[in-house]
């Protein structure tokens, strides 16, 4: 959509005044005129460079009218990990659709709502943390989402509490949301010591065409522990740019993981600051592409506070003439000593097509460090090939199942079983066509 | 069994077996020895049908078939192993899952259908005790993350659950200490029956002490320069191999057994 349609998009938006609290409309209009002056980003932008957000830019997206959408119980099934005591909130071409959510046995204390509905009722946290991690200073498409946001998902965790099965917040595409753009947002915080994981699915019913451009910011308290799976699932026809923003007190533990295999075009940002003494991050990821899609992510780990660890593996499947990208930066301030940092990006290429572009950065202010990072870009190990073949596996199979455990390597970090299993069947899927159960 | 005449083979464009013949009948133990760089390894694995070697003379015939027009794949199905001298680390498949799709590829091979899992559980179970590794292992990612020994050890294991007729071991004894190399030793003399027939390729004589071979060959410069009984490892030990690879006219096609 070009920025002036994005712009009246605002004005018509800001008259409503139903959506937005009284604090809330100045940070929207900080954000419109943000995006307003610098536009959408363009490849000579350094973080950019690889992915061209000018098929975006130039499309005619129109802004989802509220409501919408034919979706039943039955089409979510692919993409409820089988679970049935899960809360779970589904947001259809993003609005909170109650008919298709379900919010199981929670501890007391916790929320989990619909960003419109704790909007609306003014909850204290919404207006205390929201836009907090990630508004003005995250580029034009948080800009973007801040100024024209109406739903997401809230999930607040009191102090102590623990959440034991997960909560999914469910964001489906399907036709009356084609040619339309969303930008849903959603607010995670968890309390000094509560622990919590959310699932975060961006999936599609039919192959519509759309924008979904959602930002996900996460609040960690001291010694709170977050897991965080992010599954895009987009129709292969539409376009994916998402942010997550995390904020860790000391001694949090905050574990995310993105899988992505959908969209036309995709870009994921997962950042994280490390702000208290002793926090821990884990990011990991897989990506596979094929045809022509494009998948691109970026994450950023900040660390400010000492004694902080970071682990981040992804990797990638690339076939056809896909084309990935990633940039992973781990930045090391001064004040943070001892910083414990590993980062690894490794990636197949299984056509001679596919592409990939992979920029690990490690900037270090501090000078008792430990960090690592590597990258690798490969084919299919010949050796290894030949070792399943002369255990009398066929070429194709060794392939297959090589290409599955290149994959199935970092799927298997994920530590909710439910999630770890559909992602696992996905990831064979997705190359390897019906392979044995149990292969992991 | 197996009769190799004349072979010839290389990796790009340059030519490591200069000739090798060799006849192994089912029942015996043979013995490969020589220096390093003399062949051994490339023997073994043109054997298995490595890709990367390309053969440029001879033939080798397995069972009156011949041997170099399969792929690896068949000629495993066939009953053709190797032990790796560099066992491949696979993460992200268990030991489990690859012991029984390999077997089970074999058993299709010859029109079987696939083993029941608690059949299949049972013989791996009855497996692991000859090569003295622990259940757990087979919930492991194939050799990732294992140690020297616990790789050649998985390669008995492996050669003992596919039960092969011709097994070819490649320096499993390398970087093994006395107590692992019995172990693997006997792994491999409990496998052996008068209808399947072993080759033997090492360095050093120190595995022979354990499983004794029919016959030795040395290999020097893509030959076999010398063939003779057990004994000939021992003097091989004494005197090491440059009598030998001194003594070897150039040109002279390696000696047939």
């Amino acid at each position: 959509m070009t920025v002036h349609g994005f712009l009246d998009d605002f004005s018509k938006f800001a008259a409503d005044h139903g959506r937005n609290p009284e604090w809330l409309l100045p940070v929207r209009r900080a954000a419109i005129e943000r995006f307003g002056e610098r536009g959408f980003p363009t490849t000579r932008d350094e973080d950019w460079h690889f992915t061209s957000a000018a098929r975006i830019a130039d499309a005619e997206f129109v802004s989802l009218a509220a409501g919408g959408g034919d979706v039943r119980a039955a089409d979510l099934e692919p993409f409820t990990f089988g679970a049935t005591d899960w809360t779970q909130l589904v947001f259809v071409n993003g609005r909170y659709t109650p008919e298709l959510s379900a919010v199981g046995a929670l501890p007391a204390g916790v929320r989990v709502a619909s960003l419109a509905d704790a909007l609306r009722e003014g909850v204290p946290a919404v207006r205390e943390r929201l836009t907090s991690l990630a508004a003005l200073d995250h580029g034009a498409f948080v800009a973007l989402n801040t100024a024209l946001f109406v739903d997401g998902g809230f999930v607040h965790v009191p102090a102590n509490v623990v959440v034991e099965r997960p909560i999914h917040l469910l964001f489906v595409a399907d036709a009356d949301g084609a040619s339309g753009a969303a930008h849903p947002r959603t607010l995670i915080i968890a309390d000094r010591h509560a622990r919590a994981t959310i699932v975060e699915s961006y999936v599609a019913v039919g192959d519509p065409m759309y924008f979904m451009n959602p930002v996900t910011e996460v609040v960690l308290a001291d010694g709170a522990h977050v897991t965080h799976l992010r599954v895009q699932r987009e129709s292969e026809r539409a376009y994916h740019v998402g942010t997550t923003q995390a904020h860790q007190g000391r001694d949090s533990k905050y574990s995310s993981f993105s899988f992505a295999t959908g969209a036309a075009l995709s870009r994921t940002n997962i950042y994280t600051v490390l702000a208290g003494p002793g926090g821990e991050v884990t990011l990991n990821g897989l990506y596979m592409a094929d045809g022509t899609q494009h998948v691109d992510h970026q994450t950023r780990i900040e660390h400010v506070a000492p004694n902080c660890t970071s682990h981040e593996v992804y990797k990638g499947v690339l076939d056809d003439a896909a084309h990935g990208v990633f940039n992973g930066k781990v930045y090391v301030h001064p004040e943070a000593q001892k910083t414990d940092g590993k980062q690894t990006n490794n990636n197949l290429l299984l056509s001679p097509d596919a592409h990939i572009d992979t920029k690990p950065q490690l900037e270090i202010f501090a000078d008792d460090v430990k960090c690592t990072h590597g990258a690798t870009v490969g084919q299919l190990d010949e050796n290894a090939l030949f070792y399943l073949r002369s255990r009398g596996l066929g070429a194709d199979d060794a392939k297959t199942l090589l290409t599955y455990a290149f994959a199935a390597d970092v799927v298997q970090r994920i530590d909710e079983p439910a999630v770890r299993d559909a992602l696992e069947t996905l990831a064979r899927e997705r190359f390897v066509g019906a392979m044995p159960a149990g292969v992991g | 069994m197996l009769e190799i005449i004349d072979l010839h083979a290389g990796i790009a464009d340059r030519e490591i077996l200069k000739g090798i013949s060799l006849t192994v009948r089912a029942g015996e133990v043979h013995a490969i020895m020589g220096p390093n760089g003399s062949g051994k390894s490339t023997l073994a694995q043109v054997l298995a049908g490595h890709p990367a070697y390309e053969v440029t003379g001879g033939s080798a015939t397995y069972d009156g078939e011949d041997l170099l027009a399969l792929p690896p794949e068949e000629r495993a199905q066939k009953g053709i192993f190797l032990a790796f001298q560099y066992p491949v680390e696979i993460p992200g498949v268990t030991n489990a899952y690859f012991l029984r799709a390999a077997y089970n590829e074999i058993r299709k091979s010859k029109g079987l259908d696939e083993i029941d899992p608690m059949d299949f559980a049972d013989l791996v179970e009855e497996r692991l005790r000859l090569v003295d590794m622990d259940r757990e292992m087979l919930q492991r990612a194939v050799n990732a993350g294992f140690s020297g020994g616990e790789k050649k050890r998985n390669e008995i294991l492996q050669m003992a659950v596919l039960g092969p007729r011709l097994a070819i071991l490649d320096e499993t004894d390398s970087g093994l200490d006395i107590d692992a190399l019995r172990v693997v030793a006997h792994g491999v003399n409990s496998l052996r029956r008068p209808d399947n027939a072993t080759i033997v390729v090492t360095h050093y004589q120190r595995l022979l002490n354990y499983i004794v071979p029919d016959r030795v060959h040395v290999l020097a410069g893509g030959r076999i320069v010398k063939s003779g009984g057990k004994d000939l490892a021992l003097e091989l030990e004494a005197r090491g191999y440059d009598w030998l690879v001194e003594a070897a006219p150039a040109g002279v096609a390696g000696a047939a057994v």
